[in-house]
């Protein structure tokens, strides 16, 4: 059964009916076999791209879809239903996009944008380090001025799309500015001293590659600075938020397949004369996986809708992230259970899903980053009692 | 290079299809209602002419007010304009009477081609290429795996069981393709959103020069008298292998006309 939406226009409608009717006969049929052999899709990114659905939330004027961040994530969701791997992808490749797209030169948008937002070219995001993940101003990797723009040495990790990407939204600290500066660079594989590492060997996402970044002395032309020298702090951290509302909607997606699984596999299995999901045990466990998918869709809508009307959403991105991905953990451990010892075996989805479902309480900041930024919100809203 | 693609608005193959026991016609009103999917392939072929030699695509499609959504998946996978042949008359039409609406239809456009699907999915008669072929004294090329359209001319590959026949004719002709003949491209959304600035042309009967006695159920050349649900599934065959098994198995399939 598809999820019923409420979409805010005829134009998102058809919007939603594309996607699903390209995620049905396109990525559905082909993750479970791309996730075993561990390979990277990018033919699918290509056909996606033509589609239109690789600059979404962007404007129209610089090659985007012009639509609302509540209407993209759903998009995501949409993907992440039939595979994971993609919707993560494209979630990165929006990230990687909005750099250049909200702190770019007018060459730089003009040079660059078509064929990022555009999908031609795939993006990476690549600000942690394998010592500075979430503590992004413990980040070493620098580039230092040279006579014609810069240099870039270091080393960045967990790059996802890395080795595969056509550019790389890359922060590096620039010491020239003050010593904590950092800033952010727009980088190519074809640059000389530009490499990417072995890719990680990982439980789950495994279609998706999650690589190092080398950078051994890269000359970086002036032009491919994005935004103010020293402000990527602001750039990456301005990002980051957005970013975290990508992953909450990747993760209701991956939470209402494990439940879609769950569900059929309950109806149609009997036991002691009846299926499974009339017996009580099994129906609650389903009632709490479906309150869990909705009340996380709900969260990350409400936050998407602050955002879509220019009210602060830092607090409620980090809700989002924090409650999706933590329901998309229980729901897919739950879906397996559901299966029972089919849900063990490969030969169900069920276990890829709960696999799958751990790596998103961990990136785009841990849940337990999640609830710190929760917290120093909480704390710095407070307003004294009067008197 | 102009092409006129024909469009059919058909129940989807893939839900369950019914009838309308109050007429016996296609039961559309509950049907999940689709653009038929042979056309795709049509509108694909034609979309690809027109990027190689330029010319405009036109979507022309008879059909109730619904039919609208097959128009516009035509016209967000990239045809320019369509004509909707739409009145409540037509209600019922048989394929002979339809032809007669979609030849009016036709004799107010102006086109080098004429493209649709090898056969619709609902009711599978595939006798329109032929029935238009001969209202409007016009070469039809039917069942094509292959179109090459030069200089003036049309060659197809009509596919057979067997292999293909290479036939040829001056244009305008009509042309039915198979899926065999491509692979139809999604819409993009800019694509959907540029549908809805394009031209969509209403026809009534009346707009044809057409008498509404001459079209519809009271004066269909055919009629459905009754029908019955496909029967449930049988319980197949059981073949007990007593060393022979790999016999009666090729038996069976040869029996069935498999092999």
């Amino acid at each position: 059964m598809p999820v019923d939406r409420e979409l805010p226009s005829r134009e998102a409608e058809d919007l939603l009916a594309l996607t699903r009717e390209i995620a049905d006969a396109e990525l559905a049929p082909k993750a479970a076999e791309h996730e075993r052999a561990e390979r990277f899709p990018r033919e699918v990114f290509r056909l996606l791209g033509d589609a239109g659905l690789m600059g979404l939330p962007f404007p129209e004027e610089i090659g985007g879809g012009g639509q609302p961040y509540a209407v993209y994530l759903q998009v995501l969701e949409e993907l992440a239903a039939r595979w994971a791997t993609v919707a993560l992808g494209i979630s990165v490749h929006t990230l990687a996009c909005s750099p250049v797209a909200n702190f770019g030169t007018e060459a730089q948008r003009r040079d660059l944008l078509p064929e990022m937002v555009g999908g031609t070219l795939l993006g990476a995001y690549s600000l942690s380090e394998a010592h500075a993940g979430s503590d992004v101003a413990a980040m070493r990797a620098s580039a230092t001025p040279s006579d014609d723009g810069w240099l870039a040495r270091g080393e960045k990790a967990w790059v996802t799309h890395g080795g595969h990407a056509d550019f790389y939204s890359t922060f590096l600290r620039t010491p020239v500015d003050g010593d904590r500066a950092i800033s952010c660079f727009h980088l190519t594989p074809d640059l000389p001293g530009f490499s990417a590492a072995k890719p990680e060997e990982k439980m789950g996402l495994t279609g998706s590659t999650t690589a190092a970044i080398r950078l051994d002395d890269v000359p970086v032309p002036a032009d491919r600075l994005v935004g103010e020298p020293g402000r990527g702090m602001a750039i990456a951290l301005g990002a980051l938020d957005s970013g975290r509302l990508g992953v909450s909607a990747v993760a209701v997606g991956l939470a209402q397949s494990a439940l879609d699984v769950a569900v059929a596999y309950a109806v149609e299995r009997s036991a002691f004369g009846r299926p499974i999901a009339e017996h009580q045990g099994v129906a609650f466990l389903l009632a709490d996986m479906a309150a869990a998918v909705e009340s996380a869709r709900a969260t990350y809508l409400v936050a998407a809708r602050r955002k879509d009307a220019g009210k602060p959403f830092s607090r409620q991105a980090s809700i989002a992230k924090l409650v999706a991905t933590d329901a998309a953990m229980k729901v897919t451990t739950d879906a397996v259970q559901v299966l029972g010892g089919a849900g063990y075996t490969r030969d169900h989805p069920a276990e890829r899903y709960m696999r799958e479902a751990k790596v998103m309480q961990i990136f785009e900041g841990t849940n337990q980053i999640q609830r710190m930024v929760i917290g120093r919100h909480l704390t710095s809203e407070v307003v004294p009692p009067a008197g | 290079m102009n092409i006129v693609v024909l469009v059919k608005q058909v129940p989807d193959s893939g839900s369950e299809r019914k009838l309308d026991p109050a007429d016996n016609t296609v039961a559309r009103a509950a049907a999940d209602n689709v653009i038929n999917e042979m056309d795709e392939y049509a509108i694909e072929e034609a979309l690809t002419i027109k990027e190689a030699q330029g010319g405009e695509v036109t979507v022309l499609t008879v059909g109730p007010d619904s039919a609208t959504d097959a128009i516009r998946k035509a016209l967000s996978m990239g045809a320019d304009k369509a004509v909707h042949v739409v009145d409540d008359a037509i209600h019922g039409s048989c394929a002979v009477q339809t032809s007669a609406v979609i030849a009016a239809a036709l004799g107010q456009m102006e086109y080098d081609l004429v493209m649709c699907g090898a056969e619709a999915t609902d009711a599978q008669l595939s006798v329109m290429p032929a029935l238009l072929a001969e209202r409007l004294g016009l070469p039809q090329l039917s069942g094509a795996r292959k179109v090459t359209i030069e200089g003036g001319t049309a060659k197809v590959e009509r596919q057979t069981d067997g292999g293909f026949w290479a036939l040829e004719a001056p244009l305008p002709a009509i042309i039915s393709t198979w899926d065999t003949i491509n692979e139809p491209r999604y819409p993009s959304f800019k694509g959907i959103m540029a549908a809805k600035k394009k031209p969509v042309e209403t026809r009534s009967l009346a707009d044809l020069g057409l008498d509404a006695g001459s079209v519809g159920l009271a004066s269909a050349t055919s009629k459905v008298l009754d029908f019955a649900g496909r029967p449930p599934k049988g319980e197949g065959v059981k073949v007990t292998d007593e060393g022979d098994g790999a016999q009666k198995f090729v038996d069976y399939l040869a029996g069935q006309k498999i092999v």
